[in-house]
């Protein structure tokens, strides 16, 4: 590697440390070069490019029933929600119409994911900031959780569960009540979380007045989904641009302006129980029907340009088509929700100590492979 | 008054530590409430969920006949070139040439399980098994034929 002027050390006492590309506290391939005074971070800068695997030039290859799957290696932990855009991107181009029945299943298993998810960020944010014992309480209900999606679609984290006008198989008969007693398991449960990291004092001191993103700079840097929301942004595309449904739900959009890594914390645990709100909603009310509606063997979509945004786990994923009219994108590209919150780590890292670098990485929950796709 | 907070601050983390390890002891004395499993010792008793996606499988019956037209659909439904589908050219009892299955190349090593060659089989001749230990010291040994040495077409299906 060539090193710039700016690797050369200059004052007495700083020096330069690589956190990563295998840092356990960066939960995937990500470097982050840190510039240090001691403990205090000057500088930090974040190189890409470890896990990237050109999914968007693989999808131009690809038919439209086809190019949905390698979404899921996305962001693996919401990846029925990534499936959902690239198959809502396609609906919106040919103007179909989803039955019902699929809507509803789409949004229960949606959300299901995103309890998982935020379930998995619990247990690795309290495991980066040393406590180990969380992350067993956690695991109990995604465990639950994974096992419905195994039940029912097939697989544990990819599951490909998501075809263009509908979903790929109907649900099992005992679907409903397996939900509704995960739900239970979870909602009874729920204030261990609490008890055992949530009020801790530890804890609460490490992550309060640390990273602090302001409203201005989340607007800025384009940071979307519960980073952004914690800076007092409002931008939950459930509600602002509804999509598959999710306008005749009830759920509030939940929004902190404390902007530090508590305020994070926080607003992450209160949508998991907007979550179940969403889902006790729907569970009761699943509607007889088709579970998929027609559309052609070869899907082909008209001459244009498409966009479709989602929110996931972790923020706005807009998935971008040019269709040249033939049976596999021209061009596709993703705006994935982790490449825009990485942008405002180096910015709001700066001063902290290389300890609170971890707590920011913890609270704004980066999935590497989302970054380079 | 500093002193005072100080003090204060150690005894309420102090306090919280002891509520979340009084949560810990509780699953500690708890022991019929314990989830975890302990995979490979609880084998004999595993099982999976019915719609697993572990590999893909071609049911053949007990006159060793299979369903397999050998369309190609599976083939080219595949994202990822796992499937790989030799046809011959077979003459019937008739005298008439018909198109069979030669080999059935499976890559287990390629494949991703999303199951889209399954949705895709018009005669579900393939359907995807529950196995999932796959483990393997040589990558050829990932390289399957399904269907079976010396299995035809099932009568009847087109």
């Amino acid at each position: 590697m060539i090193l710039g002027e700016e690797d050369y050390i200059t004052e007495e006492g700083e020096f330069v440390v690589n956190m990563g590309p295998q840092h356990p506290s960066t939960h995937g391939v990500l470097r982050l070069k840190v510039w240090l005074d001691g403990e205090t971070i000057k500088k930090v800068e974040p190189h890409l490019g470890y896990i990237h695997r050109s999914i968007e030039k693989m999808s131009e290859s690809l038919s439209y029933r086809q190019y949905g799957y390698l979404t899921s290696r996305m962001d693996y932990l919401s990846a029925h929600i990534n499936n959902l855009a690239c198959a809502l991107v396609v609906e919106k181009a040919l103007q179909v119409e989803v039955p019902a029945r699929a809507q509803a299943i789409r949004i229960v298993i949606g959300e299901l994911t995103r309890i998982g998810s935020h379930l998995l960020w619990f247990a690795s944010a309290g495991l980066d900031l040393g406590g180990v014992t969380p992350f067993f309480y956690a695991f109990r209900e995604r465990e639950a959780i994974n096992s419905i999606m195994d039940e029912n679609c097939g697989a544990r984290l990819t599951q490909n569960f998501m075809v263009p006008g509908g979903i790929v198989y109907d649900v099992r008969p005992d679907f409903q009540s397996r939900v509704k007693e995960v739900l239970k398991q979870f909602k009874d449960n729920f204030h261990e979380y609490n008890e055992i990291l949530t009020g801790n004092v530890i804890f609460q001191n490490r992550l309060k007045d640390v990273g602090i993103l302001t409203k201005e700079d989340a607007i800025a840097f384009g940071c979307t989904g519960p980073t952004a929301r914690a800076s007092g942004l409002s931008c939950d595309i459930r509600k602002m641009y509804p999509y598959d449904g999710y306008e005749k739900l009830q759920f509030d959009e939940v929004i902190s302006t404390g902007c530090d890594s508590w305020a994070r914390y926080e607003v992450r645990m209160a949508e998991m129980l907007q979550s179940v709100r969403i889902i006790e909603q729907l569970i009761d009310n699943i509607p007889e029907g088709d579970i998929v509606a027609k559309t052609k063997n070869v899907i082909k979509l008209p001459k244009g340009e498409f966009y479709q945004r989602v929110e996931t786990a972790r923020g706005e994923l807009g998935v971008y088509i040019v269709s040249d009219g033939g049976a596999s994108p021209y061009r596709c590209k993703y705006r994935s929700p982790n490449f825009a919150n990485l942008s405002a780590i180096p910015h709001i890292a700066r001063g902290y100590k290389i300890g609170d670098l971890i707590a920011i990485m913890a609270t704004i929950d980066l999935i590497i492979p989302d970054i380079d796709r | 008054m500093f002193i005072k907070e100080y003090f204060g601050t150690i005894f309420k983390s102090i306090k919280s530590l002891l509520t979340g390890m009084k949560l810990t002891g509780y699953y500690f004395t708890h022991l019929n409430k314990i989830v975890t499993e302990e995979y490979p010792d609880n084998r004999a008793t595993l099982k999976m969920a019915e719609r697993f996606r572990g590999e893909v499988i071609m049911p053949h019956d007990e006159k060793n006949e299979h369903q397999c037209t050998g369309c190609q659909s599976c083939e080219l439904s595949c994202p990822n070139g796992s499937i790989k589908i030799i046809t011959k050219q077979e003459i019937q009892a008739d005298g008439k040439k018909k198109k069979r299955i030669d080999t059935w190349v499976y890559h287990l090593d390629m494949c991703t399980m999303c199951g889209m060659c399954v949705e895709a089989c018009p005669t579900t001749a393939i359907l995807m098994g529950n196995e999932f230990e796959h483990s393997q010291y040589e990558k050829k040994y990932l390289k399957k034929v399904l269907n079976k040495p010396g299995s035809r077409l099932k009568d009847g299906v087109e």
